[in-house]
């Protein structure tokens, strides 16, 4: 993929971004309930309120504080959370790294699934285990995955107590990571504890939210699978003495990924917009827990950040799998 | 009559009887409910579901606050099928209206229609629920504007398509060359048999709605009032998930079974009117 | 001299509410070296017979007689494992297709040095090398920077030419060439067959040619086994069965060909009668055998 192929889809991202800003903005000071209220005590007086209220520029009319909130934007400043009391940008860097482990651990296990899935369906063909596959698929996208979060905490979190149901790791461990990627750190660190402790930890909500994808992928790819079989190559290969496990895993599905990708592309960014419940469900300090809390605290700033970094997160796994695709598929790819 | 023998499919069957069950525990709730569903009794908190703990006062136990979690459950399907039904309605009129309006007269309008369609689509729901929420307020009026807001474009597209389909056919040509404006047409001719596919949509939308409904109040943004909704049982029962587990357990039965039934009665319905599959 | 492949009396069936016979008591041999052309119709049950003899008839398909020798062994019933050893290496396949048979996400090396690596043994380097020197036999010219290529940047005559590469390269006995120009523009096509005599005759392999078309087999084929409804009508040295055809069909056949030289001809199709009396003499015979 060129490059000038990438400057050209992030600056067709920016209009959208730009859209989704606005929206936020102007929906969020539509509101009835009053932040500035909640963060006074009871016994504070109206002036008290104005004042706080001009402090943070919310008596100005709408246009002008999305102008100046554009102009702080661009320097780099999305202003203090309200809530919080520290810096927007601070806050969302310091809980993005959680969050995205979490997003690239989901998405790994729902293409592991996907693959055994897909591809024991298809090598059993109309026996018991590919019913069995085709029923689980369904399932799984019947019941909502917020359930399925709470399902999990539930079963494998307090009935039968294998896992541990919230946080990202145990805060007696002796870790003491420097970046916001504990995982990362603990493998390059081989900090072995640490490694367990943290998959522990992420393996329920990752799996939450790898199910829904992972269902998905799997119903396609073993479409894509079964095509793939029936297909005048794999006659060739057939001929050419391979084995039946090496025609589905290296030649089947490799092909079959393609037309799966180009389907099922847009699945991948449900994922980011799944975190919020599911980091809630399971107390994982990310952005989605964020977003939660700062709604519940009518906290706007911190709200418009969180806003518009899903959206970023949004065009950026577009833009992944967009890039996944190219790769894919030799045809599509710039020589 | 058609509808009595769609009943003899079994996802038909299924989904009737969970609506069913729905409709009389929201309309019958204080008869079915053993006790009232906001007393309190806080010397009979926590007591487990079954003989060993609630006994027959209360069935599947209580809550911590010692109110009893069955009578809950049942005044729980009050909020779940009235936002379900309210919001399924709305976003279908609205959705249904603009399908309509873009497929039949195609063109410009259908260009901008699809375009907000997409626009509407890329944007990250949950999240877009969840800010409207916070945006207007506790309340169920909240959660039924969210839905609606969020998944008009649901119906839209696939009555749109279903609009063109039908357009195409003959006997739209025939009425409008004998002199039938839009109107009538799309009242007459392309309404009835939009329909069908409507009630599967319709179905489909209710179960999702119920399942916002129960994200809405699980975060705490739904109804205010001590009003029990499943997802409000979900939530309190969460905080106490590791001595009472099923605080949590049958809220989310409920929801679970509620879903699946209106899943399979949308699926079923779909396949009893496809007349291929019928055959 | 024994025959490499010797098929005696196979019949197919397939397994339906009505079983149906693909294949009637079909007897064909080819011998080390020669080059035998299978002709017919489309229908006539040419492509099944290959695809019996490579193990890939469809699934719901069965040997219900018969049986099929090659190189001394019978190898009609073989499991999977079995075949795999005698596939790719002793005997191979030219497949008719050559846009779709290759691969569309691999580059050629591979296509070529997967059958190196398996059956041969070679490391990566020695079947790279080897791949190299099969490209340059099938007279590609930049033979290296074809391995790097993928099947959409190479034309169909060259993709071809990859395939023939490929089916010669671990020195089979027997290669079985299913209508591997028919696909092909006619001056590629001439091209090709040149390309596989010269292999043919520089290898000594066995080739079993599929084809309907009959100018191939008179330019390329020692012997001749003429199919029709799943059965062999006549089976002659090529110069016998065209200078004295045996089969009233074969007799039809010959006439159907155009002719370059009479350009002024009528086209004569086979005549119905001759159609309906095969048909007639092909139920006769299930009656007979099923």
């Amino acid at each position: 993929m060129s490059i000038d192929y990438l400057l050209k889809r992030l600056l067709w991202a920016l209009p959208t971004l730009f859209g989704v800003a606005v929206l936020v903005f102007v929906l969020v000071r539509v509101v009835p309930g009053d932040p500035i209220a909640m963060m006074l005590p009871p016994g504070a007086t109206a002036d008290d309120v104005g004042r706080l209220r001009a402090l943070y520029g919310l008596d100005a009319p709408i246009a002008k504080q999305f102008v100046v909130w554009m102009g702080e934007v661009l320097r780099g400043n999305f202003g203090t959370s309200i809530s919080l009391r520290d810096g927007v940008v601070t806050l969302v860097l310091g809980r993005l790294p959680a969050t995205l482990e979490l997003v690239i651990v989901a998405v790994a296990a729902a293409c592991a699934l996907a693959a055994v899935a897909a591809v024991g369906a298809a090598y059993f063909r109309g026996r018991w285990p590919e019913l069995l596959v085709d029923g689980a698929a369904g399932l799984v996208l019947a019941i909502p995955d917020f359930l399925w979060g709470l399902l999990f905490v539930l079963i494998l979190g307090v009935l039968l107590p294998l896992l541990p149901i919230s946080g990202r790791i145990d805060p007696t461990l002796d870790f003491n990571p420097a970046t916001g990627f504990y995982l990362a750190e603990a493998l390059v660190r081989l900090h072995w504890t640490a490694l367990a402790d943290l998959l522990k930890h992420i393996l329920l909500p990752a799996l939450a939210l790898a199910l829904p994808l992972a269902a998905a992928l799997t119903r396609v790819l073993k479409g894509s699978l079964i095509d793939a079989m029936n297909q005048d190559y794999v006659t060739l290969v057939r001929v050419k003495g391979y084995s039946r496990s090496r025609i589905l895993w290296r030649v089947a599905l490799r092909n079959a990924l393609i037309p799966t990708v180009t389907l099922t592309g847009v699945q991948f960014s449900f994922l980011i917009g799944g975190t919020v419940l599911i980091e809630y469900i399971f107390s994982y300090p990310g952005i989605g827990n964020l977003a939660i809390a700062a709604v519940n605290q009518r906290d706007l700033p911190l709200i418009q950040g969180l806003v518009l970094t899903f959206a970023v997160l949004f065009i950026l796994t577009n833009l992944l799998v967009d890039m996944a695709y190219s790769v894919l598929n030799p045809k599509v790819r710039q020589s | 009559m058609k509808a009595i023998a769609s009943l003899r499919n079994p996802r038909v069957l299924f989904g009737v009887l969970v609506v069913l069950a729905l409709v009389v525990a929201a309309a019958a709730a204080p008869w079915l409910s053993p006790n009232d569903p906001l007393e309190q009794d806080l010397m009979n908190s926590f007591q487990s579901p079954g003989a060993g703990g609630g006994g027959q006062a209360h069935p599947l136990g209580t809550d911590s606050l010692g109110r009893d979690i069955l009578s809950r459950l049942i005044y729980g399907a009050r909020p779940a099928l009235i936002v379900a039904f309210v919001a399924a309605v709305f976003a279908g009129l609205l959705g249904t209206a603009l399908g309509l309006a873009a497929g039949y007269f195609g063109g410009r309008l259908d260009a901008a229609v699809s375009r907000l369609v997409d626009i509407w689509m890329s944007f990250p729901s949950v999240l877009l629920c969840i800010v409207l929420a916070a945006v207007l307020g506790a309340g169920l009026h909240t959660v039924v504007i969210a839905i609606i807001v969020i998944d008009w474009t649901r119906f839209c597209r696939v009555v749109r398509a279903e609009t063109m389909l039908q357009k195409s056919h003959d006997y739209v040509a025939s009425a409008v060359t004998i002199g039938l404006g839009p109107g009538r047409i799309l009242a007459s001719e392309i309404l009835p048999n939009v329909a069908p596919l409507l009630l599967t949509l319709f179905t489909l939308e209710m179960g999702i709605a119920i399942v916002v409904e129960a994200i809405l109040s699980f975060v705490g943004l739904s109804v205010s009032s001590g009003m029990p909704t499943w997802g409000g049982i979900i939530q309190e029962g969460r905080l106490y998930v590791n001595q009472a587990w099923w605080l949590m357990a049958a809220p989310m039965a409920c929801i679970i079974v509620a879903v699946l039934g209106l899943n399979a009665l949308g699926d079923g319905l779909r396949e009893v009117i496809d007349p291929v599959k019928a055959r | 001299m024994s025959a490499l492949l010797d098929i005696r009396d196979l019949d197919l069936q397939l397994q339906a509410r009505q079983p149906l016979r693909l294949l009637r008591r079909v007897s064909l041999q080819v011998a080390p070296g020669q080059i035998v052309g299978l002709v017919g119709e489309s229908g006539a049950g040419k492509t099944m017979v290959s695809r019996v003899v490579l193990g890939i008839a469809p699934a719901n398909t069965c040997v219900t007689h018969g049986s099929i020798v090659f190189d001394g062994r019978d190898i009609t019933h073989l499991t999977e494992q079995q075949r795999r050893h005698l596939l790719g290496r002793e005997i191979a396949f030219i497949p008719q297709n050559p846009m779709t048979a290759l691969n569309p996400v691999e580059r050629i090396e591979s296509q070529i040095t997967d059958v190196l690596r398996m059956h041969l043994n070679l490391d990566r380097t020695g079947a790279r090398d080897k791949a190299v020197t099969l490209l340059r036999e099938v007279h590609l010219r930049q033979p290296e920077r074809i391995l790097r290529q993928y099947p959409h940047e190479l034309s169909g005559g060259m993709r071809q030419r990859v395939l023939i590469a490929t089916a010669f390269s671990c020195k089979p006995k027997l290669v079985i060439a299913d209508e591997p120009t028919t696909a092909l523009d006619v001056t590629v096509q001439k091209q090709i067959l040149q390309l596989i005599r010269e292999l043919q005759r520089n290898s000594g392999t066995s080739i079993l040619f599929i084809t309907h078309d009959l100018g191939v087999v008179a330019k390329l084929c020692d012997h001749v086994v003429v199919m029709h409804g799943g059965r062999v009508l006549e089976s002659a040295p090529a110069l016998k069965l065209f200078a004295s055809p045996g089969h009233d069909y074969t007799r039809a056949l010959l006439a159907a060909t155009p002719r370059f030289d009479r350009p002024g001809d009528e086209l004569r199709p086979i005549p119905a009668v001759l159609t309906q009396r095969l048909a007639d003499e092909a139920r006769a015979l299930d009656a007979r055998d099923m």
